[in-house]
């Protein structure tokens, strides 16, 4: 009972704030309610055993990327766009076909059946702490992928600052 | 035990608002944050179904999905950039250089 | 615990291609000529291709498999980089925007199709994708000080993360059902657990094929690619068009007919109406373009509706059709790229279509490649377009589809008014000004290897398909 309260009190906050994300006319109220977002769905990984996720979550997702949007936001100081149009004027038919989408999707998921389940139980990552279990996952099974996903980090770092630096040489 | 459909749901909810943002909203640095509230209810039906199938990939596809969303931001940010020191806007009615 | 050491033949070419692409990026720091290091990649492509001769094998868990079906892909990526590289020096120059960091980019997207193209593994696949779109999101808005390229950088981006955030939540509910993200794996599982009707794994199905329609710009998921296109630096633009492309038909192909294969009646119903839109949509749009960059890339939406014919045919024959036509594709398309890039001069962009008027009379040359690219894109015989067009409309009429081979022949043959315009334009009119080309070794060597290429397989066009037949065996 206490659990499904908490699950309520989570689910509710993650609603709220994420349309209150979308609807916000100032970009700088947006970023800020996105940071109270991502602690709630951090909260949420908390909840799902998910340690080393939901630390990552605050870390990278708050602590870096929404930090990144708002230097960005306040570096363009967009006061003047506020006056300008923020939602399209084709709303209502964007909601339509949204909506219809969110009904298809959960009309589908009540045909869900679980798929075979894995050796890693609630107790399994316990004592083995998730960190380590993941860790341990990322440079034997899945260290492929991880090697491209340094590549990727590269290219962001190359491509940032050939788009954005002041000057270049030629 | 709260039932996986719970979060399920959830997660629909916040990527179909997500996907809502993205359609209608007319500045650019909100469409990217919509895309950012759709990437994050993947994560949360991700982190919820390894949970369920005692399975570890859903958690590293979670740890590869932020990775990217950082990488993504990081370029995506600095195209706005250098898009602003060229025209002062980021509303996406006010970029009309092609047309057809 | 021990390590043991992964085989790392199969990805001999991949982990080549990194290196190269890395010391690319810090000899840039000492080399002054650029070109060089343009130079550089080329040789690295000689290498790359031998070792994928001998890279066939699955390696990393499975997760990385290189057979005949990502060999010919990859063959065509490193075709498109060849081009690419020998278009773009000349260009750049007039730009002002000759920095290293473009050929490291190109090198890095290319090894992100390679990684798709070989991908055995949702998440492996997904990696490769945002390795290749990251790098051409950058190399889209490579022309920092023009509005235009800025506005197709952002609008590649934002459409492109939008897509990949579907073809997350299909892989969610994938792995959800099936508890893996192997393509072998979610097929096996999907037939012993007779999960073929399941409507889970329907709406993740669709969101796979949204997801990947954005990639290859299929209607209605085409609306970034104009924009994309026209703003992009034009060898860019070439390279999008073919690179990209042919990635998201490497994926689409691998995991619709691997992952979804048993319920391919299903996924073709999806795939039919996106087929018909996209080559009525692509080709009907194209005829009113007054740019050239934009009609092109309204055509090459029009062929990816051609191309799915194959993949909905569903069979060997279809599927070796796609490749065939993907390689085709490449030569013309680049080399049609390659004669728009010679007529931007400095203080003179050459992108409009009237710009075509008279070139016949100037530049002879120059004019009669263009009608080879415009004959080969409609698919006039004796062109390799013609050849291309003629085995994909076959197997899709072998595998029972003929009404959407009817309808694909009546909108190539609406393709044929804008694309023979540009023939009637450049043969029949006066020129109005004198217009100089930007002629430079590389582009005439790209010229010259397009332009053998489509006349060369239209003459004789056995030899590649049977390359792309011997591909799909091993599939």
């Amino acid at each position: 009972m206490l659990q499904q309260l908490f699950f309520g009190y989570y689910a509710f906050m993650i609603i709220i704030l994420s349309l209150l994300v979308v609807t916000r006319g100032n970009p700088v109220h947006s970023v800020m309610w996105m940071l109270l977002l991502f602690f709630h769905i951090a909260g949420l990984y908390l909840f799902l055993n998910a340690e080393f996720i939901a630390a990552i979550q605050v870390i990278v997702y708050a602590g870096a990327i929404l930090v990144l949007f708002l230097f960005v936001v306040l570096l363009l100081n967009l006061r003047e766009e506020l006056s300008l149009r923020q939602i399209a004027g084709s709303w209502p038919a964007a909601f339509f076909i949204v909506a219809a989408l969110f009904i298809t999707v959960t009309a589908a998921l009540g045909a869900y059946v679980q798929g075979p389940v894995g050796s890693y139980s609630i107790e399994a990552i316990r004592s083995e702490t998730h960190t380590k279990a993941l860790g341990r996952l990322l440079y034997t099974e899945y260290l492929f992928p991880f090697e491209i996903a340094s590549l990727i980090l590269l290219v962001a770092v190359v491509g940032a600052v050939v788009l954005a630096k002041r000057k270049l040489r030629s | 035990m709260v039932p996986l459909h719970w979060y399920l749901t959830l997660s629909a909810a916040v990527f179909m608002i997500g996907m809502f943002g993205f359609l209608t909203r007319r500045n650019i640095i909100i469409m990217f944050m919509s895309v950012e509230l759709m990437l994050n209810a993947v994560n949360i039906s991700l982190v919820s179904f390894s949970h369920y199938l005692q399975d570890m990939r859903g958690h590293i596809l979670v740890f590869f999905v932020i990775t990217v969303a950082a990488a993504e931001a990081a370029i995506g940010l600095a195209i706005i950039i250098s898009l602003f020191r060229n025209k002062q806007t980021a509303h996406v009615d006010e970029m009309n250089e092609m047309k057809g | 615990m021990p390590i043991a050491m992964p085989n790392l033949i199969p990805v001999m070419p991949e982990l080549v291609m990194t290196g190269v692409a890395i010391i690319l990026l810090m000899a840039e720091l000492v080399i002054k000529r650029k070109e060089t290091l343009g130079f550089l990649s080329l040789i690295s492509v000689g290498l790359i291709s031998y070792l994928l001769l001998g890279s066939a094998g699955t390696t990393f868990g499975g997760m990385f498999v290189s057979d005949g079906y990502s060999t010919f892909f990859k063959l065509i990526f490193m075709a498109n980089l060849v081009l690419t590289v020998l278009i773009s020096p000349k260009y750049l120059q007039t730009m002002r925007i000759n920095f290293g960091e473009y050929y490291a980019l190109t090198l890095f997207a290319t090894l992100g199709m390679m990684l798709m193209a070989s991908a055995a593994d949702i998440i492996v696949l997904y990696l490769g994708l945002e390795l290749m779109a990251l790098s051409t999101y950058v190399l889209a808005g490579f022309i920092r000080y023009d509005m235009k390229s800025n506005e197709a950088a952002i609008k590649y981006l934002l459409l492109g993360a939008f897509a990949s955030a579907i073809l997350l939540y299909g892989t969610s509910l994938i792995y959800g059902l099936t508890g893996t993200t192997n393509l072998r794996d979610i097929a096996v599982y999907i037939t012993h657990n007779g999960l073929a009707k399941n409507p889970l794994l329907m709406v993740s199905m669709i969101f796979f094929a949204v997801a990947f329609s954005f990639k290859i710009a299929a209607v209605p998921f085409h609306m970034w690619a104009p924009d994309a296109y026209e703003g992009a630096p034009t060898p860019i633009t070439a390279f999008m068009s073919v690179g990209p492309k042919a990635a998201g038909f490497a994926v689409l192909g691998r995991v619709f007919l691997v992952a979804f294969g048993s319920v391919k009646t299903d996924w073709s119903v999806i795939l039919i109406p996106i087929a018909v839109l996209t080559m009525a949509i692509g080709n009907i749009l194209a005829l009113s373009q007054t740019n050239i960059k934009r009609m092109l890339a309204y055509s090459s939406i029009a062929h990816a509706g051609y191309m799915l014919l194959g993949i909905i045919a569903g069979t060997p024959a279809g599927i070796s059709s796609v490749l065939n036509y993907m390689f085709i594709y490449a030569f013309m398309n680049i080399g049609a790229f390659a004669i728009v890039i010679m007529l931007r001069t400095e203080g003179f962009a050459g992108e409009d279509i009237s710009d075509y008027e008279g070139l016949g009379k100037t530049h002879p040359t120059a004019a009669a490649l263009m009608l080879v690219f415009m004959f080969s894109l409609t698919g006039i015989p004796p062109m390799a377009g013609f050849m291309g067009k003629f085995y994909l409309f076959m197997s899709a009429i072998n595998a029972g589809y003929t009404w959407i081979v009817i309808v694909a022949v009546l909108f190539s043959a609406i393709s044929a008014y804008f694309y023979l315009r540009i023939v009637m334009l450049m043969y029949m009119k006066e020129p109005k000004e004198v217009i100089q080309l930007n002629t430079s070794p590389g582009i005439g060597l790209a010229l010259a290897v397009t332009v053998s290429a489509v006349i060369l397989i239209g003459i004789l066009p056995a030899k590649v398909l049977a390359l792309a037949q011997q591909a799909v065996t091993s599939f």
